[in-house]
């Protein structure tokens, strides 16, 4: 860990009021759309928390397809994850561990997201996970894996220098956001089309309301 | 077991039936009639799982602003009678202007915090008396002693939290001396994950007990998300998280000590994870579940009443008392203290 500590921007630890840990879910929906992250967040539009979903996930004992199993590798599934550094916490759907090197294995979020938005999300999230597993386990976690229900392939994702700068970037966006208790303007573009918070969010409105008030003067 | 308190009738008994005769409430169970109670000594009706009530007695308070709340047995806020006029705006509204009345919010905020302090207090001198004084132990009452004396002069509610905050970490630092059992250590507060059993079961105790709060809270119309003490952040049940405070130390931390100290729990009852995160088995849920329902069954003399209340009902006085104090029907807020 020591040798990759100089690679990171150094972080401010979180203030005393910000010491409840963040959701790991969160950085995945920020990445997605910092609206629906506040929405989430501030607004307090659960769909389903980190630990309902994952809870369920883990109770139902959900058969892992074929194709996230690799022989003779030890797994761990629903396991509670955290980083005090950071501030995060959380589950992993599933961390190998490879020759004692844990290695995340996360399930695509956001099925139906415009899919370069919907994998940069994953990658981030799934790096947020590699950093708290470093902070638990006190050595370096190279790579994980991000698997596709759709396809029922995974496909490996490496915790470059650049993914792990945009993801702690990703973190001290999310708590400035959370800072200004403002929701950030809707994006109102294709990210809209398949969000489940659509009506919540009402996208429209502000362009509408625009358009009404210039026909409606009194 | 029913009790009247504050004028709310509190019905804990399985399987009564609550029927209106002219102006009186009549409690049956099995066609025999426990009580009657005059309908104009009431002020409202508190009503845990299966408790049956007919359609003309709930007719009777809508339209005479009784308050009707229903509760699951174990204590969850499950709903509650909204008649022609909501009568509980009022409190809303005081609620509301309490929180941008900085004195009124230093003023409930030092409330809870001595409440916790004094509770707290209590547990450690317990403590010193059972098993002998240890370094840590003096450590903690001292700074107890301190907080509470310089409580009084604190000036924000910021500072309130200060004084909170130095004694709690005293009062974890000396934890550890209170358990008997050489099964369990206490090394220190952590959570989200829990990473030790001891640190396991005071979250699953305190999440038992901020549901029962927030149940209380909601049973008397207060918004249980408009906290003093804790800073208001959505989704989080801040008054809630400020009425537990009271009864954190008396009441879950005791129920803990008692079930470690009894040998009721062994490490069986937990599952350790990989890196480290500490959960309690389903065993382990059931039979601490067990134990805190056994103890909210437990009667008490309250300092205000003249009947013995059970345990169970502390937090609705306290979140009835807090009302009327918003209210302004009462001059002060007093927070719970045990013995």
């Amino acid at each position: 860990m020591d040798e990759t500590d100089d690679l990171f921007p150094p972080i401010d630890p979180p203030s005393p009021a910000e010491r409840e840990p963040l959701p790991l879910s969160a950085l995945a929906q920020y990445t997605y759309c910092p609206r629906r992250a506040a929405l989430i967040l501030l607004e307090g539009e659960w769909e389903d928390n980190e630990y309902t979903l994952r809870g369920t996930r883990a109770h139902e004992n959900v058969d892992i397809p074929e194709g996230l199993l690799r022989e003779g590798v030890w797994v761990e599934r629903a396991l509670p994850i955290w980083s005090e550094r950071l501030g995060l916490s959380g589950r992993a759907d599933v961390v190998e561990f490879v020759n004692g090197v844990p290695y995340p294995v996360e399930y695509k979020v956001g099925q139906r997201w415009p899919r370069e938005l919907a994998r940069k999300a994953a990658e981030v999230q799934l790096c947020a996970q590699a950093l708290c597993l470093e902070e638990m386990f006190g050595q370096s976690v190279p790579a994980g894996a991000l698997f596709s229900k759709a396809s029922q392939r995974r496909r490996e994702v490496l915790f470059t220098p650049e993914l792990r700068a945009a993801t702690l970037a990703t973190l001290s966006a999310l708590r400035k956001l959370l800072r200004q208790e403002r929701l950030p303007p809707p994006a109102a573009d294709e990210r809209c089309r398949h969000c489940s918070l659509h009506a919540v969010c009402m996208p429209e409105v502000p362009q509408a309301l625009v358009h009404f008030l210039s026909h409606n003067q009194p | 077991m029913t009790t009247e308190l504050l004028n709310t009738l509190y019905i804990q008994t399985q399987g009564v039936y609550l029927r209106l005769e002219s102006d009186t409430l009549r409690i049956q169970h099995e066609d025999v009639t426990l009580r009657h109670v005059p309908l104009h000594h009431l002020g409202g009706l508190a009503l845990f799982g299966n408790v049956l009530v007919s359609p003309f007695l709930l007719h009777r308070c809508a339209e005479e602003g009784l308050e009707v709340a229903w509760f699951s047995e174990s204590g969850r806020f499950q709903g509650r009678l909204a008649g022609p006029v909501s009568g509980n705006v009022l409190l809303r509204r005081a609620q509301y202007r309490a929180l941008d009345n900085p004195s009124t919010c230093l003023y409930l905020a030092a409330r809870f915090v001595e409440g916790k302090l004094k509770n707290a207090r209590l547990v450690l001198q317990r403590a010193v008396r059972e098993r002998g004084e240890t370094e840590a132990l003096n450590q903690a009452l001292f700074e107890h002693e301190a907080a509470l004396r310089q409580l009084p002069q604190a000036r924000t509610v910021d500072e309130v939290r200060g004084l909170e905050g130095q004694a709690a970490s005293a009062y974890f630092a000396a934890f550890g001396d209170l358990l008997l059992s050489g099964e369990f250590r206490f090394e220190g507060r952590n959570k989200r994950p829990p990473r030790d059993p001891v640190n396991a079961l005071l979250g699953f105790v305190y999440a038992l007990l901020t549901t029962q709060c927030t149940a209380a809270l909601e049973g008397v119309g207060l918004d249980p998300q408009v906290g003093f003490l804790h800073a208001l952040r959505p989704g989080r049940n801040a008054l809630a998280l400020d009425l537990i405070e009271e009864f954190r130390a008396w009441w879950a931390d005791r129920l803990v000590l008692s079930m470690i100290n009894r040998k009721q729990l062994s490490p069986e009852h937990f599952e350790e994870r990989p890196g480290g995160a500490v959960l309690l088995s389903e065993e382990g849920r059931k039979a601490v579940i067990v134990a805190f329902q056994g103890r909210r069954q437990e009667t008490l003399q309250h300092p205000l009443f003249k009947e013995p209340v059970p345990i169970g009902l502390l937090p609705h006085i306290q979140a009835r008392l807090l009302a009327r104090y918003l209210r302004g029907d009462l001059p002060e807020y007093p927070p719970f203290v045990g013995r």
